[in-house]
């Protein structure tokens, strides 16, 4: 019971999730602008290149449960701007990863934000100087 | 809304037996959903703009900005050579060419003829009001074929470096390194000619300080730009180059293909580059088959299945 209890209890803080600014890029059709879901997990695989970075990880509830999730950002060459380099990401660690879901249900997500070990933060959507007006957003 | 809230809770199986057999957990859900739009009334706000850094060049180098103070100095005449890039550093056109985007908004619809109409419903792009999933958009870049002119103005415009010699200026980009030349010695354009990727381009300075450039002879099956705009073989583009002042350049494009277009339309207007450090190292940014089938193995498909896991 206590498990049950404990796995809702994850899904509730999952969707309280706040609104975001919507902005599109490549695929956003795909995801699900609306909600914002925080992933703390262990980084499984470190991915920088084209045509977008990815960070794999290993996500747990509090019942043990383990499910493996697929996250993007984007390119390495609009990362460097937002302060990112090959070497931001480390196999194995924890990390807290902030992402916008697919809409489909699957554990994939679009970067918002990831949380390193040593509390730094490393924006993962695109310079908010470059970034598309709610306006022209693909999901409006 | 509500009903994408609710899914999310019973994708997984452990939550959705959990929900069935105990009403004082579902009780909770449901209280959480009721007040799910009070919270986020009180947190839609905008939020704060991310910190970001000053960007690395391709040596690894900080990118230093050009000091705002700096007194721009007056361009030299009948040169248009450097690196160049949009000052806050993406030329990247994720809607579209920047002038007209495709945003649904009634000034950006294009004057499409009926046979351009007809090609337009052919392209199914990753972006704009009309974007595909990923596994469904037929954008040709996402097999990493070639931008092709003038799309390498009109999407991935990123560092651009121009070299001039007396007889041409050649403009190599960042995007999957790839240049193309145009020819400032008085030739005239082909007659009739084979088309390819980059077309075939002539420039002639109309003052001290603007190129105008012309471009027949493109391949057919390119893109205009990310939105899936297409494009005849009877296209015909301009480009001016026009140097503002030393520091600034400004590009103006203009698209003319009577097959798709009833009229000539603008699709970069005064498009802004600034001049970047001559030590600038311009990153690599590879459209890479391999890589790509990557991606879309590990998330691209994921993103697209139509089922939950």
């Amino acid at each position: 019971m206590r498990n049950k209890i404990a796995a809702i209890s994850f899904a509730v803080v999952c969707l309280l999730a706040v609104s975001v600014p919507l902005f599109a890029h490549h695929g956003y059709a795909a995801y699900d602008t609306d909600r914002k879901v925080t992933l703390k997990g262990t980084v499984t695989r470190w991915i920088w290149s084209n045509p977008h970075c990815m960070i794999q990880l290993d996500v747990s509830d509090d019942s043990g449960h383990v499910v493996r999730w697929i996250t993007e950002t984007e390119n390495p060459t609009t990362m460097t701007r937002n302060g990112w380099t090959d070497k931001s990401i480390k196999v194995g660690e924890q990390i807290t990863v902030i992402v916008l879901p697919v809409k489909n249900g699957n554990p994939a997500g679009r970067i918002l934000e990831v949380v390193l070990p040593s509390g730094e933060k490393l924006p993962g959507r695109v310079n908010p100087a470059t970034q598309v007006k709610p306006d022209e957003s693909a999901n409006p | 809304m509500l009903k994408h809230r609710e899914r999310v809770v019973l994708v997984y199986p452990e939550l959705r037996r959990a929900a069935r057999r105990n009403f004082v957990a579902l009780g909770v859900v449901l209280a959480a959903l009721i007040f799910l739009p009070f919270v986020r009334s009180q947190t839609d706000k905008p939020r704060s703009p991310a910190p970001t850094a000053p960007g690395l060049d391709g040596w690894g180098r900080p990118i230093t900005p050009l000091a705002k103070d700096r007194k721009a100095a007056p361009a030299p005449p009948h040169d248009i050579s450097g690196t160049w890039e949009q000052p806050d550093g993406s030329g990247n056109q994720i809607l579209g060419a920047k002038a007209v985007p495709e945003d649904g908004k009634p000034e950006h619809r294009l004057p499409y003829t009926p046979l351009g109409m007809e090609a337009l419903k052919r392209t199914k792009p990753g972006n704009g009001t009309r974007s595909a999933l990923p596994a469904e958009a037929n954008d040709p870049v996402y097999s990493c074929d070639p931008q092709g002119f003038p799309r390498v103005d009109l999407h991935e415009l990123r560092t651009t470096q121009i070299l001039q010699t007396p007889q041409n200026v050649t403009i190599l980009y960042q995007y999957n390194r790839v240049w193309r030349v145009i020819w400032t010695d008085g030739r005239e354009l082909p007659k009739d000619p084979e088309p390819r990727w980059f077309g075939y381009s002539v420039g002639k300075w109309v003052d001290d300080y603007t190129l105008v450039v012309e471009t027949i002879g493109t391949d057919e099956r390119t893109w205009l730009d990310r939105a899936g705009r297409p494009h005849s073989a009877d296209l015909r583009v301009e480009e001016r180059f026009h140097r503002l002042d030393h520091d600034h350049l400004e590009l103006t494009v203009t698209i003319d293909d009577p097959k798709m277009y009833t009229k000539p339309w603008v699709a970069l207007d005064k498009f802004v580059l600034e001049l970047q450090p001559s030590s600038f190292d311009v990153r690599e940014m590879i459209c890479s088959p391999s890589e790509f089938e990557q991606y879309n193995s590990l998330i691209g498909n994921t993103a697209s299945d139509k089922e939950s896991h």
